[in-house]
């Protein structure tokens, strides 16, 4: 709808006025965040001279959607976007193949952002790699000197062949566990190749990053147990444990019911708000904004030195596994000046940038006392707000990425090594 | 320049694989395979030409190297750095460290003859002979 409205040039509150709604009632409509009824839709579609089925059939979401979205995109072309009904109408199988190109292309970029992830900072991956690099070039130096050496002594043959098996067996276990890994299979965690946070996150978000259990009145930690167990690494089992005492530990201090009572009388969920009327710490609420039943928000967590904890992913909003963030991040931000939160609207490159507020926070301790080291613990949600809008709501929000290495924005003041990808103002 | 070759590697099958090449061809190998006491050794050995892999136990070649060019006696000493075909990063640091000349793991015996010997020859320090 509002792609229809902006394509014949009518202002949003001009549309609203004709239609006899508020200008803000509409914004909410044209961001999906208000059903329709049929009568206004009628109107509106009046207004947009258009038929109210196709305004019907953009809200549906689905190929018109999406092939609309794959028009805006542009990429260099022009298409005639006061035509696509036309295209839609005649040609439905292209339109359908346009859209189903679309939605491939985002999926390879997302992928294509979690190898190089993988590729260029995960260690293990590193380790692996070198460890079947050396036993290759091994095999191969050994195997030339017997071929190639007519008058070897027996001694050193013997040697060599040796070598040469004891490497082709390292050569076996190590691009086996390399394979493995790659597939993200079961087995790479079995020889300890897949990380233990990607393990426990992986375990999380099969769980909808939410326990009944750990609410009161439920099992507790001890009813997670055996879930536990199964995960492949010891790490990732500790990691887990760590993670369910935290959660049941908030659930204590703020009870689902009360929370979600206190959320309703405070609509934009103010996490310092909340703390003080919990008495609570700030991050407890980050953890269970994010955590409790059936929430949207992403959350990441990192230590003192930037590392990444914890990260519950948003859609649009991409995280690096291996750190190296963007450090444009309010998480940063915050990290530098404990106690003190920072908030941002933010916007993420992509084939349709995406907006998201971010809410940030650090809390400082001092687990040995005064004299000994502060440890600081950065926390910062992520709500989406949708597919960036034109105009000046798009300057308003700050331009962002994941990590420099796949973040196509030019001349970015924060930019510590070279994009892969191409460059874009 | 004489014959000496001093090979910094921690992987004992490819040390002796190129240790047995070298010594057929004629020249006196000395191998260590500890990062972190490599530039003493490096010091007390005085070879001709320095055969320094990547990833060691203790300290990276790329520090090695770096330390090593710091000191006058070693400054020109002749290096072969050994790095991994996949690191594309490795051939950059290498030239920026003060590699004369750098092999990719895996490589063929015969390329790391022939950059052993014209580094003894004194085809050192143009980036242009860094073989592939």
């Amino acid at each position: 709808m509002r792609e229809r409205r902006l394509a014949a040039g009518i202002a949003q509150a001009d549309l609203a006025r004709a239609v006899g709604i508020s200008a803000s009632y509409l914004n909410l409509i044209e961001h999906n965040r208000r059903r329709i009824s049929d009568a206004i839709l009628g109107r509106l579609a009046t207004g947009l001279g258009v038929e109210p089925a196709l305004l019907a059939e953009g809200a549906e979401g689905g190929a018109a959607q999406d092939m609309r979205a794959a028009a805006l995109l542009g990429l260099g072309s022009k298409p005639e976007l006061d035509r696509i009904d036309e295209l839609l109408g005649r040609f439905p199988g292209w339109a359908d193949l346009l859209a189903e190109q679309y939605r491939r292309i985002g999926h390879l970029e997302r992928m294509v952002a979690a190898l190089n992830d993988r590729i260029s900072h995960d260690p293990h991956l590193s380790l692996a790699l070198h460890e079947v690099l050396s036993a290759v070039s091994s095999v191969r130096s050994t195997a030339a000197i017997l071929a190639e050496t007519e008058d070897i002594e027996p001694e050193w043959r013997a040697r060599f062949h040796g070598n040469l098996h004891a490497d082709s067996e390292r050569l076996a276990v190590g691009a086996e566990a390399l394979v493995a890994y790659l597939d993200g299979s079961e087995q790479a965690a079995d020889t300890g190749a897949t990380a233990p946070q990607e393990e426990l996150e992986s375990w999380l978000a099969e769980n909808h990053w939410h326990f009944d259990a750990l609410e009161l009145g439920g099992g507790g930690p001890q009813a997670l147990a055996a879930d536990i167990a199964a995960l492949a690494s010891a790490a990732a089992r500790s990691l887990a444990q760590d993670w369910v005492e935290q959660a049941a530990q908030d659930a204590k201090r703020l009870p689902l019911a009360a929370f979600e009572a206190a959320l309703a009388q405070d609509a934009q969920g103010d996490p310092l708000r909340l703390a003080r009327r919990f008495g609570c710490d700030v991050l407890a609420v980050f953890r269970r904004l994010a955590f409790r039943k059936g929430a949207t928000d992403g959350l990441v967590m990192c230590d003192g030195s930037g590392a990444l904890l914890v990260c519950k992913r948003v859609e649009g909003f991409s995280v690096p596994r291996h750190g190296a963030a963007c450090p444009l991040w309010p998480l940063y931000s915050a990290l530098s000046r404990p106690s003190q939160p920072v908030a941002a609207l933010v916007e993420m490159p992509g084939m349709v940038p995406q907006q998201f507020f971010l809410r940030a926070f650090c809390a400082a301790t001092y687990p040995q006392g005064i004299a000994g080291p502060e440890l600081r613990t950065g926390a910062m949600l992520i709500s989406k707000r949708g597919p960036a809008a034109g105009g000046s709501e798009a300057g308003a929000a700050l331009p962002v990425g994941s990590t420099c290495r796949i973040c196509p924005r030019a001349g970015c003041i924060a930019r510590r090594e070279p994009s892969i990808i191409p460059q874009t103002a | 320049m004489g014959r000496h070759v001093l090979l910094i590697e921690d992987e004992p099958n490819i040390a002796e694989a190129i240790r047995f090449i070298l010594n057929r061809d004629g020249w006196q190998v000395s191998t260590h395979a500890n990062g972190a006491d490599a530039v003493a050794q490096v010091n007390r050995l005085r070879p001709d030409v320095l055969i320094l892999d990547v990833m060691l136990p203790g300290q990276s070649g790329y520090d090695i190297l770096g330390q090593l060019r710091q000191l006058p006696e070693c400054a020109a000493l002749p290096v072969l750095m050994l790095t991994a075909k996949s690191q594309g990063r490795d051939r950059d640091a290498a030239q920026q460290f003060g590699a004369d000349m750098f092999i990719t793991k895996p490589f063929s015996n015969a390329d790391i003859l022939a950059a052993v010997r014209s580094l003894a020859q004194g085809e050192s320090g143009d980036a242009g002979k860094v073989a592939e």
